[in-house]
């Protein structure tokens, strides 16, 4: 199976397909074990994406030198 | 003689290509007094617009003035803007009026409508221009002021809705002198570096006035230009900037764009959970179905009881193999018998046999005598019988039987 880290949204994309392919049937057995197995990890993968999600708020600044940086951006400013 | 002979049609038709073809035609303001205003049912609007020398007859369309702000009466001062051309039927020029405003409503209604017709001209607000957005952004950029109500609203919905995206501020003013640059430099900057996969502008609600930057013709064409997709989000619902045109997705209001932005992380979940089951269920489906059919297959006679299945085939084989057996004996007892029968048949015409019976053969110079008249008295004649031969001399033949 392909180890590749998915986004989100190709998780989901290739999520639907698999289903679509199952719910067919028309696929052979190992194929299909195969399939759920990749399924079932792909949706591993976006309830981990779901949970772990913490929202990061940047702001970008120029510093003396003139030159862009990254910094957080506090909201109680 | 050189004059052209013209029907009134072509006449009108003449000036009429004459003047929609005339540059300082197409799109003119005038400024004027409304007189003789009508209303008609089909909601076109006619009227005259007068100066203390001149009129100039006028009309405005339904899906024109269906947008005025206005009431507009007789007496009025208005700008009227919109193009000269002529209304072949009746011979008149007129003023096509696109939009108007009352005189004394401020410069800046003027230089907004100015901006919008030159910007729709150049194709800035085609519909085949607009790019779509992502569906599951990873980074928004804001391109917004650092402080106010707006930045928070926005950054509060978009961390209920999709905590995944990641959030980058650019801060600019969006208000006075300043501001359009800023926001011109801030756009083309994330764009020059990739910051962020869609971009968010705007500003909360305020004046006309306060507004004005996102009605700068910089602004538009950094928006135009940006090949990351930008939502504009600009005061309050009813107001409707230059940006709003050019974007490529209108929001009604910062908070409206964080809603538009990113999809809701409870419909995602619900998705995801649907996905589940079904993933599950499909797969018993599969599971079952081979089941089912390994259980049928299973029940049939060659797999229960392989032995007698094989015991009745090789019974099978053996009643062949002796149906063969007869069949072949069959015809070789026919054919010996047929054999017997025709060697009987053979030796019964052979002619050594008839005349071993008794009888001979009556030969004159070897032809075979079969009548009387093969032969003739005084001729010597050969009689063969079985065991030898008779030579004799014809004496007499009698032609009675």
């Amino acid at each position: 199976m392909d180890k590749k880290e998915y986004s989100f949204e190709e998780s989901l994309e290739k999520l639907e397909s698999i289903v679509s392919s199952l719910e067919k049937g028309d696929v052979p057995l190992d194929e299909s074990i195969k399939l759920f197995e990749e399924g079932t990890a792909l949706i591993a993968n976006c309830n981990k994406l779901l949970e772990n999600a913490e929202q990061k708020v940047k702001m970008l600044q120029i510093d003396e030198n003139g030159d862009p940086n990254e910094v957080p951006f506090d909201e109680g400013e | 003689m050189n004059e052209m002979y013209l029907s009134v049609s072509e006449v009108n038709e003449i000036i009429k290509n004459m003047l929609d073809n005339e540059p300082r035609f197409s799109s003119i303001m005038v400024c004027g007094e409304l007189s003789n205003y009508k209303v008609y049912p089909s909601g076109h609007h006619y009227f005259t617009l007068k100066d203390a020398e001149s009129s100039l007859k006028c009309v405005m369309f339904r899906s024109n003035s269906s947008r005025l702000r206005f009431r507009p009466e007789s007496g009025m001062s208005v700008t009227a803007i919109g193009r000269i051309s002529v209304y072949p039927r009746d011979g008149v020029y007129q003023l096509y009026v696109n939009h108007m405003i009352p005189q004394g409503e401020g410069d800046l209604q003027f230089a907004f409508e100015q901006m919008k017709e030159k910007l729709e001209k150049e194709g800035l607000f085609d519909e085949r221009h607009k790019k779509p957005l992502p569906v599951y952004p990873s980074r928004i950029a804001l391109v917004t002021s650092s402080a106010g109500a707006a930045v928070h609203d926005m950054i509060r919905i978009l961390g209920e809705r999709w905590p995944a995206a990641e959030i980058l501020l650019v801060p600019v003013r969006v208000q006075g002198e300043e501001a359009p640059g800023e926001i011109t430099r801030a756009i083309q900057y994330v764009n020059q570096h990739q910051l962020a996969d869609v971009i968010i502008t705007g500003r909360g609600g305020g004046s006309a006035e306060d507004l004005w930057a996102f009605n700068d013709e910089n602004v538009a064409r950094a928006i135009f230009a940006s090949h990351i997709p930008v939502i504009s989000a600009v005061g309050h619902e009813p107001d409707v900037t230059i940006s709003d045109y050019v974007s490529d997705v209108r929001a009604s209001t910062p908070s409206n764009a964080a809603e538009i932005v990113v999809p809701d992380q409870h419909d995602i979940r619900h998705r995801v959970r649907i996905l589940s089951s079904r993933l599950g269920l499909s797969m018993n489906n599969i599971v079952s179905s081979r089941r089912e059919l390994v259980l049928k297959l299973s029940s049939r006679k060659v797999l229960q009881s392989p032995y007698e299945y094989l015991n009745n085939r090789s019974l099978e084989i053996d009643r062949m193999t002796e149906r063969l057996l007869n069949s072949m004996n069959g015809t070789i007892r026919d054919k010996k018998e047929r054999f017997i029968r025709n060697a009987a048949l053979l030796d019964a015409m052979s002619p050594l046999a008839v005349i071993s019976r008794g009888y001979l053969i009556a030969q004159n110079k070897d032809k075979v005598i079969r009548s009387v008249k093969d032969t003739k008295t005084g001729d010597s004649i050969q009689l063969r019988l079985s065991d030898g031969r008779i030579d004799c001399t014809v004496d007499h033949i009698n032609n009675e039987g």
